[in-house]
């Protein structure tokens, strides 16, 4: 029975927020909060991974404040069968080389054969945390996986993207994948999938429970620092002429096409 | 919205259902209406969503919960204030079933309903050429041949049609005996014998199928035969007074679904500088809109839990939650295009599709004239009964 | 506070991303920033090259003003990989101490580069899109998150090297011309790292949406195209100009464009010299993927379309109508 081990991130809708331009400060008050999009079909592959299997179990990890337990139960109802938040407050403010510490040791206690990961996270948008997890683990990593081809417990084939081809690798298990969205459509939340998250317990796992070292952790194992925080410089709004037909819109369409075409 | 006190699970299933059709649908549905495509993949996404079974009990795989009807009723509305036309392949479906949970043995329902939770799409032929609202006058015939029967004769307007596996089918199996005359059987597709015929180009819920059904020598075992034979019109009729409320269900989200467009149609489009909703003549009708849906919804929810209660003779409220609803959907509808002005007579907006798919929900399971004359009928019982 | 590490005597590396010899675009470009960062630091500019071709790569590399270039051509460097090409930076970075190390933020650069840091256990930050070094002799990075909506500078005080992707066709390649710099071949890994992945197959292409995201036009329809018909338009029209065809997340969800063409924040990220906007309104989403392009033209029927806050001009006009007349208007 093969343990599939799902990273997934709660984020604030990442297109609605904005740096207030006096405090310098995130205004995210007001943003729903989602599960990471990429993470989706993380969760959808494993779970298609188990069905592949005919059995086995997937475990949804996510480090986060208590809020994040929302998204483990957003999991669960879209086919995980357990979620694990790993919280505490010495994990609060980890960068991608603290955050990917904790969950390799949560993975060296649920040992998996197989951790899945988005290729990225709408946030931040680093894609560093499966990788680094990978490393930490020193399991092999393929990122930007967009099909699973074969699957069994020792052994996977994969097709992934790189930027000028395709590549077909095969790979011992266990590994960390990271996938991109055009491996699966993600099922939605099922009604008795609803019904089971809304009554399930999920355990939460602390620094004691995963025997880390707080200097690893959160702001003290983060060797990056956010220095400052702005908002992107503003654009003008463009010229607008008007024009009275199709013909004449098209007219001055394609002079401006012609003037900023590049050679 | 009134607070109706859904159950936990309702609640549940009312927001998968509202998730589904707001992910699945929404972006689909114009052009699904515009190509007639028929929605499997829809149909399969509310399968693994577990809502092809709502109405259908644990022991065959749903989770009907002691409320079939009224789950039935919640997920129709759900999808139909999306798209009334893919909605209908879900409570056609459901209609298709209703015979088995309604005259089917405990060997029958083991065999056809867990099919149907797990996302097997059923459907329910009565409709021929000449037997519209006259049921009676069918020309299908069952012939008892051996330890079975041999099925002759054709379907009509058959929603469901040619994409269905199982089918529920109404036959004369003794045509003397008039309204006692008739038979339910299950046909599955596939079976020899059984084929389609034309199907049907319509005005509005063109992503449904409506299609002729032929039967051809089709043989059937006798264990395809829903209750004793000769009770098919009585099962019929049963199934009717189930199945009313759903259609009710499809009309009212149709209304509630083209209410909600028009109210931010209202709000967003500005003419004299400000918007029209701020104009009390546009208010007035939107708060009759309003009306009227929340009376068709008390009255559907209503019915549909006294069904579920046990109803003996439900017949009168199914009528008028069907009745009542679909002549509400046509007004709202129709207002709610008025509310857009001219870009609502435009295809480019969804609203003149649920104008269109409002008609046929007047139209079909018993026109609402019948409808009327079965009100009628039940009230001129009562009043002689005192 | 954690006292500052004293300067890596290594320097400010590149990584020379390379392709059967032939240095990828992006390194020029970073060449061009890590000479001037080194120069602020009083540092030298060394380019590590890895895999088949490194050599010739790293000839090309000192072209440009860089003071040392590092070839690997062992074998198990020959496929690209992450896992041997992290131990092999990790290692040389180890032993030279560089203060900096630069990658693109390629799919490769992405890749492999987290997990030399956790092998160095040091801080990296992604995709960055400044680069300076502060007054205390912090190299700043300036990256983008949430979208686009915001900016942050992000450094790395206590740890050493200090690591960053840099995304594509930011800076300014570096000037041609070499300052005479050296080329030291490394010299084999101790031990060549078990081999846990194999390549079966290699699938040259620039289908989806590979070619979208390098492209330097773009042709993006959106909602506005009314259906496959405009989009059959908006591919003529693409043809004709020698761009790639974009869509909306809404045209793609209404299945008028297929996945692989859909910018935004889960779809693909473009920033071409121009950008053509056909019909879009301009939901955040999608200005996500779009808004950092060198020149957005839009046309659009909602003269109060997100849209047009970004775009350099644009046309408060049916697109459907436009984009006919355009075609005739090019000639087509």
């Amino acid at each position: 029975m093969m343990e599939i081990m799902v990273c997934l991130k709660q984020v604030p809708d990442a297109a609605e927020v904005r740096v207030d331009p006096a405090t310098r400060t995130l205004m995210r008050q007001g943003v729903a909060a989602m599960v990471n999009p990429f993470d989706l079909h993380a969760l959808e592959e494993g779970v298609r991974c188990r069905e592949r299997l005919g059995g086995g179990r997937v475990t949804a990890v996510s480090m986060g404040p208590p809020q994040a337990a929302e998204a483990l139960r957003e999991a669960l109802a879209r086919g995980a069968d357990a979620a694990v938040l790993l919280g505490s407050r010495v994990f609060a403010g980890a960068d991608t080389l603290a955050t990917s510490r904790v969950l390799a040791l949560a993975a060296g206690k649920l040992a998996p054969g197989l951790i899945l990961a988005g290729k990225q996270a709408i946030d931040a948008d680093t894609g560093q945390v499966g990788p680094e997890l990978a490393a930490w683990l020193d399991w092999p990593l393929v990122c930007y996986v967009a099909k699973i081809r074969e699957i069994s417990p020792a052994r996977a084939v994969v097709e992934r993207r790189l930027d000028s081809g395709r590549e077909v690798l095969e790979v011992d298990l266990p590994a960390v994948f990271t996938v991109i969205r055009e491996i699966n459509e993600p099922r939605l939340p099922s009604f008795k999938g609803r019904l089971r998250a809304k009554k399930a317990a999920i355990p939460v796992w602390d620094e004691r429970e995963l025997g880390a070292d707080p200097a690893e952790t959160g702001l003290a194992g983060s060797p990056t620092a956010v220095a400052e925080i702005f908002p992107p410089p503003r654009r003008e709004r463009g010229e607008m002429p008007t024009a009275g037909t199709p013909a004449e819109a098209a007219r001055l369409l394609a002079g401006k096409i012609r003037e900023c075409r590049p050679a | 919205m009134l607070d109706y006190f859904l159950s936990e699970e309702q609640s549940l299933m009312v927001a998968t259902a509202r998730e589904l059709a707001e992910r699945k649908i929404l972006p689909v549905r114009a052009r699904y209406d515009e190509e007639e495509r028929f929605p499997h993949e829809i149909f399969r996404a509310i399968a693994e969503a577990d809502l092809a079974g709502v109405y259908i009990p644990e022991e065959y795989g749903g989770s009907a919960g002691g409320s079939p009807i009224m789950n039935m009723c919640l997920v129709t509305e759900e999808l139909s204030k999306i798209c009334g036309g893919i909605a209908l392949s879900f409570a056609s479906s459901a209609l298709g079933a209703l015979p088995i949970l309604i005259a089917g043995d405990e060997e029958q329902k083991r065999r056809w309903l867990p099919r149907m939770a797990a996302g097997a799409l059923g459907a329910f032929a009565i409709t021929e050429a000449d037997a519209g609202s006259d049921p009676v006058a069918m020309r299908t015939l069952a012939v008892r041949d051996g330890d079975g029967y041999v099925l002759n004769g054709t379907k009509m307007f058959i929603t469901n049609g040619g994409e269905a596996e199982i089918y529920s089918v109404l036959a004369m199996t003794d045509r003397e005996k008039g309204a006692r005359g008739a038979s339910c059987f299950v046909v599955e597709k596939g079976a020899p014998g059984f084929g389609f015929g034309r199907k049907e180009s319509k005005m509005g819920i063109r992503a449904s199928a409506t299609r002729e059904l032929i039967f051809q020598d089709c043989r059937l075992p006798a264990a395809n035969r829903l209750g004793r034979e000769g009770s098919g019109f009585m099962t019929a009729m049963k199934t009717f007074d189930s199945s009313r409320p759903g259609v009710g269900s499809q009309a009212l989200g149709i209304a509630a679904g083209a209410l909600a467009l028009a109210i931010g149609y209202a709000r967003e489009r500005k003419q004299f500088g400000r918007p029209i909703i701020s104009n009390q003549g546009l208010q007035w009708m939107l708060a009759d809109m309003a009306t009227q849906v929340e009376a068709a919804r008390a009255l559907i929810y209503a019915t549909a839990r006294w069904i579920d209660a046990g109803a003996k003779r439900p017949t009168m409220a199914s009528a008028m939650s069907k009745c009542f609803a679909s002549d509400v959907a046509m007004r709202v509808t129709i207002d709610a295009i008025q509310v857009f002005g001219g870009v609502g007579y435009s295809k480019e907006y969804p609203i003149e599709k649920y104008a269109r798919d409002a008609k046929i929900t007047q139209i079909y399971e018993g026109t609402n004239q019948i409808q009327r004359d079965e009100i009628a009928l039940a009230l001129i019982r009562e009043a002689a009964r005192k | 506070m954690r006292e500052a590490p004293a300067a890596g005597p290594g320097g400010v590396w590149v990584f020379g991303e390379q392709e059967e010899g032939r240095l990828h675009p992006v390194v020029p470009e970073l060449i061009g920033k890590g000479r001037e960062l080194a120069d602020r630091l009083g540092l030298p500019l060394a380019v590590p090259v890895f895999g088949r071709g490194a050599e010739a790569a790293a000839r090309e590399a000192l072209a440009h003003p860089v003071d040392l270039a590092i070839p690997a051509e062992d074998p198990e460097l020959w496929i690209y990989s992450p896992e041997p090409y992290a131990a092999r930076l990790a290692g040389l970075a180890g032993e030279r101490r560089p203060e900096i190390i630069l990658a693109g933020a390629t799919a490769i650069g992405r890749e492999f580069l987290p997990r030399a840091a956790v092998l160095l256990k040091t801080g990296l930050t992604a995709d960055c899109v400044g680069l300076e070094i502060s007054p205390d002799r912090l190299l700043r990075q300036t990256c983008l998150s949430f979208g686009g909506n915001v900016m942050a500078a992000i450094v790395c005080p206590g740890r050493r090297p200090q690591m960053a992707t840099v995304r594509p066709r930011v800076f300014r390649p570096a000037e041609k011309g070499g300052r005479g710099g050296r080329l030291e071949t490394a010299p084999p890994a101790a031990g060549p790292p078990a081999v846990r992945k194999r390549r079966l197959e290699w699938l040259p292409e620039t289908a989806g949406g590979a070619d979208l995201a390098g492209a330097d036009l773009v042709v993006a329809g959106g909602r506005g195209m009314g259906g496959p018909k405009g989009f059959a338009l908006l591919e003529r029209l693409a043809r004709r100009l020698g761009g790639a065809l974009a869509a909306s997340r809404a045209a793609v969800d209404a299945g008028w464009a297929p996945p692989d063409r859909q910018v935004g924040q889960t779809g693909i990220t473009v920033r071409p010299k121009l950008y053509l906007a056909f019909g879009i309104s301009g939901a955040a989403h999608h200005l996500a993927g779009m808004a950092d392009s060198d020149r957005i033209l839009a046309v659009n029927r909602d003269p109060g379309a997100p849209i047009f806050s970004v775009a350099a001009w644009g046309l408060a006009a049916d697109a459907l109508e436009v984009v006919p007349a355009l075609l005739r208007e090019l000639g087509e």
